[in-house]
């Protein structure tokens, strides 16, 4: 991967002090400055940043795409020897796709959804390569053959909305690769796919740029997934790029204190019941940039010369230069990584006698389709179908599954946000499934929720305080509580959550990802639950931000003695936080066990493939287990394979798993599998 | 004089009420005053809402309705006139009393139309001949000196301009005045606010627009106003600025009395439509199942009836209804509004579907978020949520939509009354003077300033409604907003 390149050709593109700007009411906000670069072709250069570092604008700078308030403010960009902002918009139609092309996050949009996928390749065929009718469509089936579709002539035909998530990302690559681009600028391509997905495309694109000697340029936020694709990694951070280096030195030594930070941030298994490491502080505004170096007012080891002067280019080695004033004062750096371990001890030392906070016993949720004139049922889409779970207070149990596998909706019918079909969910021993809303309003102060997406989740036309004081309100009767009662209880949640008590009268506009997301936990707080569900509360949230709210969950777990059902897809937090993990697949657990068990010794040819896609930030260390790559797709769960639903994708399946779905068996005393391999 | 509270002022006057109302409220939530002061900034939009205010003085003014004593005989209770004026009427007396026989052209001084007429020699024969006559109240006060009617035009228009710029002028400084008094918070002003300004700074801030509010918009449409309304004014008092009808009644008047109609078609109708769609709308997207089964059913139905013909039906059967109880009412002017009011309710009755098939879709996506689910796990009632959790986040839409609504009612109203099945005849609408115009366009030689007049007019207030709409959407439209 870290295989040499040679430096001494030119390279591939060059961008070089490159600057740019967003106006707004009559100003202009700088997003990126002196931004440079190079990308020679055969290269991979990762653009690693958090959210709002200016690493997608940047890209869509290098293709003259910004938005109409976007502003180029200095700068060059060199593809091939040639000035791209000096030239007239007729030729850079034909660099765009030609020269370079570009392939976005999220591949339900990129396509058109009224146009065949055949229209939409031929559209590039056309422009950039001079082909039409039948030469055109045999280019067409190459490339979609290329990408890895099976029976490419009959998806020339199709429509978008017939393919599946990861086939529309082929489909979008492979509409980038019909102009024969030199560069491919890749923003994001896998950050809306599951693992197992992500790993095919991965692949796909690593096989396709070694065989076309293509440079490219993938935007990501995702340290795996740089430690798999990249040869050179360029950190940004607060529209600078702060640290370059070769990837392997990248992830062997990295030397500026936001890398190190975002390192130190990371979630697994070696820090766990630890606190993690997180960045103090928040991404400065646009409006707002400081002065001098602009990670000064978060790091640990800044002084006086930091905050007034912006730090130059240092050499740290070959290829390895870093934007910071510590490598020519190293003396200057303060131990700080070894104080936050100290606060370990989070481990509750779990009563495994007590009753469980839940038992939810053979859960199942299906919901009708419905055809016709006369909307008659038709079929069911079995979300859920069969699931066992038992969670004991101030433990945590992690739901880990891709997308549909319906880990969410076992969390909202846990709820009782939706209506189970069958089976039983008790709280502290009480059967909750089937009761009238009335009977189930003194229960629902005993388990509240918790998000993924903190922007959809706080009502933006409340206060901050109006929203906490809802649940109160609601559960434990605002009869009883005078207004000043109120308020002193929602500023003791705020100080809970580590929030100022100035909040309350805020709207959550106001707040960050993470504020946001703090907020909804101090809401769910506000009713004194045992039983917390997390529906994947980090995953739209930056990795330093991500740590914060980790840290917070175990905390108050170590507080309260919650119990979590954490429903995630990021094997990473599940490593650090959960006691036990059950894995699902199509609507059933398929395995199920202590952390240490699951993670470490899977053993469901699924659980096994799963682990082996996620891409490791280490990358010396994912050289050593085999990569299970996982052939297809998720099926539907309207009509899941007959036997087990995993056997199609399993390379281990025989005669039995294609007619019988496995029943339950345990390895141990806390190890259940469903799988004939074992017996 | 005997005040008299038609049914129509009544909603007017609960309209204002609400809107200042609404105004307080929204000012104290920080949400939608910032949403009205992105409205404020707006200069279209601030130019559409000055003309908008313009036309709303002349529909409240034509909203206070009395009954003017008649001239008592002595010993005798005092008897009221069965004619319903407004203080409108009042203010343009002299327009609404000086008939003409039949049409004349605006600011002519003799009718439209050849007649025989018998001129009195100075010998003392009288011969008769065919010639236009002399209108009775048009130029009066030139007696025969005829030829002098554009000197005299001229120089009204102009004393009317000079007043109308003093008067414009005067509150120009005033608004620069206020402006330096409140130290101008302005759009991006980086010096600290509350620092007074000298005037000549506040003047030029002003007009470079670099205010807070779009003062300059609204000042360049008060100078516009103002000068056609002064002029309208000077000459109004002597000729007849748009001319005459078929009955030798004055355009203008007309014109101006057709305003509130046109405004009260066009909130009223809205005021019906709202509650209707709002209610109907969240209530089936937040709920579902077989309660948006029946309202959709509900609005599908009725969407497939041709509208004009469910309007006519049901105007008919109402016009049936008023004409076999004329007990009901005590002056025809009642009897008109009464009308007017039902062509309302029947317009509310018939259009909510759009608005409500909008909100439906848009509470079908909210009631999926996460807040909408947090409330739900923790219990709180169904009412609750729909107005707590989902009317506050529908109110841009409402407000959207209310604002464009109103030019398609004014329209919708012109096009009814045409049809003949709009407002009473006797009431002055843009609808009945256009259905007026149909004869006067097949004429020859064609009478076009009733036509043009009420175009006009009608033009202007849709423009600026519309306009207004274009702002108001821009502003609370959270897509647009950065």
């Amino acid at each position: 991967m870290s295989d040499k390149r040679d430096l001494n050709s030119t390279p591939l593109l060059e961008v070089s002090n490159l600057s740019l700007g967003f106006t707004a009411g009559g100003r202009t906000l700088a997003a990126v400055s002196g931004l440079s670069f190079a990308v020679a072709a055969g290269e991979t250069y990762a653009l690693l940043g958090e959210s709002g570092c200016g690493k997608s604008a940047s890209a869509l700078a290098l293709m003259r795409l910004l938005p109409a308030a976007g502003r180029i403010l200095g700068g060059d960009v060199c593809f091939e020897g040639r000035e791209l902002f000096a030239l007239p918009e007729t030729e850079m139609r034909g660099v765009r796709g030609g020269g370079m092309a570009m392939i976005f996050q999220e591949p339900a949009t990129s396509l058109n959804p009224v146009l065949t996928v055949g229209r939409q390749i031929g559209e590039v065929l056309a422009r950039h390569a001079g082909l039409t009718g039948d030469a055109a469509q045999k280019r067409a089936e190459k490339l979609l053959a290329a990408v890895g579709i099976a029976d490419p002539a009959r998806r020339l035909n199709e429509y978008p909305f017939q393919l599946s998530g990861g086939m529309k990302q082929r489909v979008m690559i492979a509409v980038a690769l019909a102009g024969n681009p030199r560069l491919l600028v890749a923003d994001e391509p896998t950050t809306a796919l599951d693992v197992t997905i992500q790993a095919q495309i991965l692949d796909l694109l690593q096989d396709l740029q070694a065989e076309r000697e293509m440079g490219m340029l993938l935007i990501t936020h995702d340290l795996g997934v740089v430690a798999r694709m990249a040869h050179r990694v360029g950190v940004m951070y607060a529209g600078e790029l702060v640290e370059e280096a070769a990837a392997a030195d990248f992830f062997a030594t990295p030397r500026h204190p936001y890398t190190e930070a975002l390192f130190a941030a990371l979630p697994d298994l070696s820090r766990r019941g630890s606190r993690l490491q997180t960045i103090a502080g928040q991404v400065p505004t646009l409006a707002a940039m400081p002065a001098g170096c602009r990670f000064a007012p978060r790091c640990p080891h800044a002084w006086e010369r930091c905050r007034s002067e912006s730090p130059d280019w240092s050499v740290a080695g070959d290829g390895h230069r870093v934007r910071c004033h510590l490598l020519s004062e190293a003396d200057r750096r303060s131990p700080v990584a070894t104080v936050v371990a100290e606060a370990a001890a989070s481990t509750v030392a779990a009563s495994v006698a007590a009753e469980p906070v839940l038992q939810v016993a053979d859960l199942k949720v299906h919901f009708p389709i419905r055809r016709g004139i006369l909307q008659r049922t038709v079929g069911h889409v079995r979300a859920v179908d069969g699931v066992s779970l038992n969670l004991t207070a101030g433990r945590t149990l992690a739901l880990v599954g891709e997308s549909g596998c319906g880990k969410t909706t076992v969390g909202k019918a846990v709820l009782q946000l939706l209506a189970p079909t069958a089976g039983s969910v008790r709280l502290d021993g009480r059967e909750i499934a089937g009761l009238s809303r009335r009977e189930l309003r003194p229960l629902r102060r005993r388990m509240q929720m918790v998000f993924q997406d903190p922007f959809a989740s706080l009502n933006p036309r409340l206060t901050v305080g109006e929203i906490i004081a809802e649940g109160m309100q609601a559960l434990l009767g605002d009869a009883r509580k005078s207004a000043a009662e109120m308020q002193a209880a929602i500023a003791a949640l705020l100080a809970q959550v580590g929030l100022d008590a100035g909040a309350v009268d805020r709207y959550p506009h106001e707040f960050s990802g993470g504020q946001r997301q703090r907020i909804a936990i101090a809401r769910a707080l506000a009713v004194q639950p045992e039983l917390l569900i997390c529906d994947e509360p980090t995953s739209a949230l930056d990795v330093s931000v991500q740590a914060q709210i980790l840290n917070l969950l175990g905390e108050l777990q170590a507080s309260l003695g919650l119990a979590y059902l954490f429903i995630t897809h990021n094997f990473a937090v599940v490593e650090h936080l959960a006691h036990e993990v059950a894995v699902m697949y199509l609507g059933r657990i398929v395995e199920r066990g202590t952390v240490e068990d699951v993670l470490r010794q899977p053993q469901h040819p699924y659980t096994k493939a799963l682990l082996s896609a996620v891409p490791s930030p280490k990358p010396a260390t994912g050289a050593g287990g085999s990569i299970i790559r996982l052939p297809g797709e998720t099926p539907s769960p309207s009509n899941p394979p007959a036997g087990c639903h995993f056997h199609p994708r399993c390379a281990f399946a025989t005669a039995e798993c294609r007619e019988r779905y496995p029943d339950e068996r345990a390895l141990s005393a806390t190890r259940v599998v469903r799988c004939h391999l074992y017996r | 004089m005997q005040p008299v509270l038609l049914w129509s002022d009544l909603f007017i006057w609960l309209l204002v009420a609400a809107g200042v109302i609404g105004a307080w409220w929204s000012a104290r939530q920080p949400l939608l005053a910032a949403a009205w002061a992105r409205v404020g900034r707006s200069r279209p939009g601030m130019a559409a809402a000055t003309l908008l205010a313009a036309f709303a003085l002349v529909g409240l003014l034509d909203s206070l309705h009395y009954r003017p004593q008649l001239p008592a005989k002595d010993g005798e209770k005092a008897a009221y006139s069965i004619e319903v004026l407004s203080v409108l009427d009042a203010l343009l007396t002299p327009l609404r009393t000086r008939v003409e026989k039949t049409y004349s052209a605006p600011l002519a001084t003799r009718a439209y139309a050849k007649e025989m007429l018998e001129i009195r020699q100075p010998d003392g024969s009288v011969v008769k001949q065919r010639d236009y006559p002399r209108l009775r109240h048009g130029g009066a006060a030139l007696g025969d000196d005829e030829g002098r009617a554009g000197a005299d035009i001229a120089g009204r228009a102009l004393r009317a301009l000079a007043v109308a710029a003093l008067v414009w002028l005067a509150l120009c400084a005033l608004v620069a005045r206020r402006i330096a008094g409140h130290g101008a918070p302005a759009a991006a002003s980086i010096e600290p606010a509350g620092e007074p300004l000298a005037f000549g700074a506040a003047w030029c801030r002003l007009w470079r627009g670099d205010t807070a509010f779009a003062w300059n918009a609204v000042l360049a449409t008060l100078g516009i106003v103002l000068a056609i309304a002064c002029v309208l004014a000077g000459l109004a008092g002597e000729y007849h600025v748009f001319g005459t009808d078929k009955v030798g009644q004055d355009v203008l008047y007309q014109v101006l009395k057709s305003v509130r109609t046109a405004l009260v078609i066009g909130l009223v109708t809205t005021l019906v439509t709202l509650p209707l769609a709002v209610f109907l709308g969240i209530v089936a997207g937040y709920f579902r199942g077989w309660i948006d089964d029946l309202i959709q059913y509900l609005y599908t139905t009725l969407n497939s009836i041709p509208g004009v013909l469910l309007i006519a039906a049901a105007v008919l059967m109402m016009q049936v209804v008023i004409d076999t109880h004329p007990q009901w009412f005590a002056t025809a002017a009642e009897r008109a509004d009464l009308r007017l009011l039902a062509l309302c309710f029947i317009l509310g009755l018939t259009s909510w579907t759009g608005l409500a098939r909008l909100l439906r879709g848009e509470a079908l996506k909210l009631r999926e978020l996460e807040y909408v689910q947090a409330a739900q796990a923790f219990g709180v009632s169904d009412l609750r949520i729909l107005g707590r959790h989902l009317l506050p986040n529908l109110m841009h839409i409402v407000i959207i939509a209310l604002v464009m609504d109103f030019s398609g009612l004014v329209l919708a109203e012109a096009v009814l009354s045409y049809v003949g099945i709009g407002v009473d005849p006797t009431m002055i609408s843009f609808g009945t003077m256009i259905n007026n115009a149909r004869m006067e366009l097949g004429r020859e030689p064609v009478v076009w300033w009733s036509l043009t007049a009420a175009f006009a007019f009608m033009f202007v207030l849709v423009l600026a409604a519309n306009l207004l709409a274009d702002a108001v959407r821009d502003a609370f439209d959270p897509r647009m907003a950065r």
